[in-house]
């Protein structure tokens, strides 16, 4: 069984993947990336 | 090899930040490219980064959870964990070798010629809890009367940040300059005791801080690509140790050889006279299927 933790590792992730874009996680992501993080910056 | 290596290093420094129109326009990059987490630590604040940083994602989702869900929405950043999970699960933590900006930056200040020092080993588990408190727990658990939590890496810690937006920003906007306060000059510091640190010790961000080569160290053990040591081609010779940047030891059994702290740069691969070391690329493991030749 060990020998397929790899295939199931993967198979999880792309689990997770299509989970996330399907709740709008990608494009919460998208949100993020494009409002200036003051906290990154040493501001907020 | 390490030609290869440092030039997807470069590859991707400048693929990650592209935007070359911010000194004109003063904006960062709004494209849809900001949908994708670049698999290395590369501040989405910066304003030339064309994708998002996965940790700064990452403890937004968190510290925005409760009050989405709350508010029925199901937004728990499994994106951000499924994507930097499928690029583990291909390679492990190879991209800290081959792909993170943060690293070549640290790769080309140890070049300086000053003198080296060693780490010391007790420090590996430093990135687990970065990981594990910075964040995951401060921004779920240390949250404001209204359920919000704070990007605690980003905020306190990230010296990407700094260096990747806090700086180029500073020095374009007069208001952030003038609003720049103690958090600015706690960042600033933090920075420069990198900066020194990259000079005499090779990889220290990566082999006692970043949480993202934690979370891509995870899956070096179970990744489809896979090292494999062979003792008996072995002489002793310790090249690989020496070339290695962060003081992985296999050839004495010291430490695994898919350990969470290999970065994958394959310089023990190249270096080694007896081809002791091989790589393999196989979503099952056994055999020897699969050799990947390197020349």
């Amino acid at each position: 069984m060990k020998r397929y933790v790899p295939l199931i590792v993967t198979a999880v992730c792309l689990f997770l993947t299509g989970f996330g874009i399907w709740a709008g996680d990608a494009a919460e992501v998208w949100r993020y990336g494009v409002t200036l993080c003051l906290s990154c910056i040493g501001i907020g | 090899m390490e030609r290869k290596r440092r030039l997807s290093q470069y590859l991707f420094a400048v693929l990650a930040n592209a935007y070359f129109l911010f000194p004109w326009n003063g904006l960062i990059y709004q494209g849809g490219l900001k949908k994708v987490c670049f698999p290395g630590l590369n501040c989405y604040s910066c304003p030339a980064a064309t994708m998002s940083c996965p940790l700064g994602a990452l403890q937004n989702f968190f510290a925005t959870l409760r009050p989405g869900l709350r508010m029925g929405l199901f937004q728990t950043g499994a994106y951000v964990i499924g994507s930097l999970g499928l690029v583990g699960s291909f390679m492990g933590r190879m991209p800290c070798g081959w792909i993170c900006p943060f690293g070549l930056v640290q790769d080309l200040i140890y070049k300086l010629p000053v003198p080296k020092i060693n780490l010391w080993k007790g420090l590996k588990m430093g990135p687990y809890i970065f990981l594990c408190a910075f964040v995951f727990v401060l921004p779920l658990f240390a949250v404001d009367e209204f359920g919000y939590g704070s990007t605690w890496f980003c905020k306190y810690i990230c010296p990407a940040g700094s260096l990747e937006a806090g700086i180029p920003l500073l020095l374009m906007d007069k208001e952030l300059r003038s609003a720049a306060g103690w958090l600015f000059v706690h960042k600033m510091t933090i920075l420069a005791v990198f900066m020194i640190m990259f000079s005499i010790v090779s990889r220290p961000f990566c082999r006692v801080v970043c949480p993202l080569g934690a979370l891509f160290g995870l899956f070096n053990r179970w990744s489809w690509l896979q090292l494999k040591f062979h003792p008996d081609r072995c002489l002793q010779c310790r090249a690989c140790r020496t070339i290695c940047p962060t003081d992985v030891s296999f050839y004495n059994g010291t430490d695994a050889l898919n350990s969470g702290t290999c970065i994958r740069c394959l310089r023990c691969l190249s270096i080694c006279p007896t081809g002791a070391v091989s790589i393999h690329f196989t979503p099952v493991l056994s055999g020897e299927k699969n050799e990947i030749k390197i020349c």
